[in-house]
């Protein structure tokens, strides 16, 4: 069993500050005939976690993968800690990208490189000038943090699955950002590291002070790391709210998934 | 349509090649990740290559032997193997133990990197996958096909040597006299300078087949199929080529 790293989080939230790190206002994106978003819109405020629940294929993964830049948007804007990211040029989006931190759904650890190697690599390519020595410190840190300290020469594959989640966590940590996209933290998880990796997420927002946007379908991650919840059906934002007050909707759309 | 398939595939891969160009060329360059490739590619390719280069030398001299005999015209083995070593043989299966091996690979290094989103981490680090991977194994490839051809050549040479002195006796300094006397600038420039687009071809079809492949594990097996496949085809292909050229230009 492994240890949970970072305290519990305790019961009161840090209440969010107002202002919006992150904003989608009215975001489309098609694949042929296949209208995925249809103007969805959603607002982070800075500490705020917020899921955004739906469906298997109902637009999750695209939604945040234009947020981080992956797929462009066919019409809306989405600002990201003040820049719209469409007009940013390459190198524009790769600094923005160092305050955004991305955990994929499949963790994306490269398999060629040792579990250290992995979490320096994005700190060298972001140019963030650093020693050896600092560099080794920052590893440790964000491996204690996720509560692998002694998996820093390990591979990926010789880890499990909760433990490469908890890597890719790391991975991302380790550049500090300011807002953290989650998609689907949980997908593929027995219900025990599940719950572990719901538990760090929002140890990771106590401790850093961090946003997040979180992609879900999982109600129990819902339910432990949601500040606010957004519905996504058929391409828009159907309702928002925290999680009791979506739990307790009479509408049919929004009962299905509390059912 | 499988014509249709068939251009917009070549048009998928000119304008792949176009944006190798265009990102490799811009700085900054991954200096370290092309001397890791040319390391993998080049100095990892080396035992297979030499081996059977080696092979091929030994056994064309041991072919032709009994032939080149009937016509009295042992002398001249040295020269007919050491022509078609460095000017086809080399260069052909260099070309091809380098698909086989280093492209297979580059195609199924980059597939799996796509199928299981790594390639999209590289991005969200604020790093090029395309000059990280792309740009450094095709430079990689394209750098290191022809150092290995002229090593393969060596050996192959050193086998036929080996291969002749079996059944007679012949020194070195005849050997080589009898093979260089009769080589010139002509004959060796083209043959060099076709295994520099052996190595950018098998590198660009890997990396095209590894950067686009569909999603899914059958994804990954296609990809470092076709990459070996067609890189193979576009060997021969491109060899026909520069034989062609250097007959337009009387070079032979």
């Amino acid at each position: 069993m492994l240890p949970v790293p970072l305290p519990a989080p305790a019961p009161t939230r840090p209440a969010p500050t107002g202002e919006a790190v992150l904003t989608v206002d009215n975001i489309s994106k098609s694949f042929g005939d296949n209208h995925v978003l249809q103007g969805f819109s959603l607002a982070v405020q800075r500490g705020e976690n917020v899921v955004v629940l739906g469906k298997s294929g109902s637009g999750k993964s695209v939604l945040i993968k234009c947020i981080i830049g992956l797929l462009p948007v066919d019409a809306g804007t989405i600002t990201v800690l003040g820049q719209d990211v469409a007009t940013l040029d390459h190198a524009a989006m790769d600094r923005l990208r160092a305050k955004l931190g991305f955990l994929f759904q499949s963790n994306a650890l490269y398999d060629s490189m040792t579990v250290s190697e992995n979490l320096v690599f994005p700190l060298r390519r972001q140019w963030l000038t650093h020693t050896p020595a600092e560099e080794r410190d920052l590893v440790r840190q964000a491996l204690e943090d996720v509560g692998l300290a002694d998996t820093a020469d390990k591979m990926p594959a010789e880890l499990s699955g909760g433990m490469r989640k908890r890597i890719a966590l790391a991975r991302t940590l380790i550049l500090r950002p300011d807002i953290i996209l989650y998609d689907e933290p949980t997908t593929g998880l027995d219900p025990i590291t599940a719950r572990e990796i719901d538990h760090l997420l929002r140890a990771v927002q106590q401790k850093y002070n961090t946003s997040a946007l979180i992609i879900s379908h999982d109600m129990n991650c819902v339910r432990l790391t949601a500040d606010r919840v957004a519905l996504l059906v058929d391409g828009r934002c159907y309702a928002g709210g925290t999680y009791e007050e979506l739990a307790h909707h009479d509408d049919p759309k929004i009962h299905e998934f509390f059912a | 349509m499988p014509d249709n398939r068939l251009f917009t595939e070549i048009s998928a891969i000119t304008r792949f090649t176009g944006r190798v160009f265009r990102e490799g060329l811009r700085p900054r360059y991954e200096v370290r990740e092309l001397l890791y490739q040319c390391y993998v590619i080049g100095y990892q390719s080396l035992p297979l290559v030499g081996i059977t280069g080696f092979i091929m030398g030994l056994v064309l001299t041991l072919r032709l032997r009994p032939t080149m005999v009937q016509f009295g015209a042992e002398s001249w083995i040295p020269t007919m193997v050491g022509l078609t070593i460095i000017q086809e043989m080399g260069p052909i299966i260099t070309g091809l133990m380098v698909a086989g091996k280093a492209g297979s690979s580059i195609g199924a290094e980059l597939s799996s990197m796509r199928v299981t989103e790594q390639i999209d981490a590289m991005e969200v680090s604020g790093t090029n996958p395309f000059k990280y991977l792309v740009a450094t194994r095709v430079l990689a490839a394209t750098l290191m096909v022809p150092v290995l051809a002229v090593l393969s050549d060596a050996l192959g040479l050193f086998a036929a040597y080996l291969g002749i002195n079996m059944k007679g006796v012949t020194t070195v300094a005849l050997f080589a006299n009898n093979i260089f006397g009769r080589l010139n600038f002509s004959m060796v420039l083209p043959a060099v300078i076709k295994t520099f687009f052996f190595g950018f071809a098998i590198g660009l079809i890997g990396c095209y087949k590894g950067y686009y492949a569909d999603k899914g594990t059958e994804g990954v097996g296609r990809a470092a199929n076709s990459a070996v496949v067609v890189a193979s085809l576009a060997i021969f292909i491109l060899d026909l080529i520069s034989v062609l050229i250097t007959n337009l230009l009387g070079l032979n």
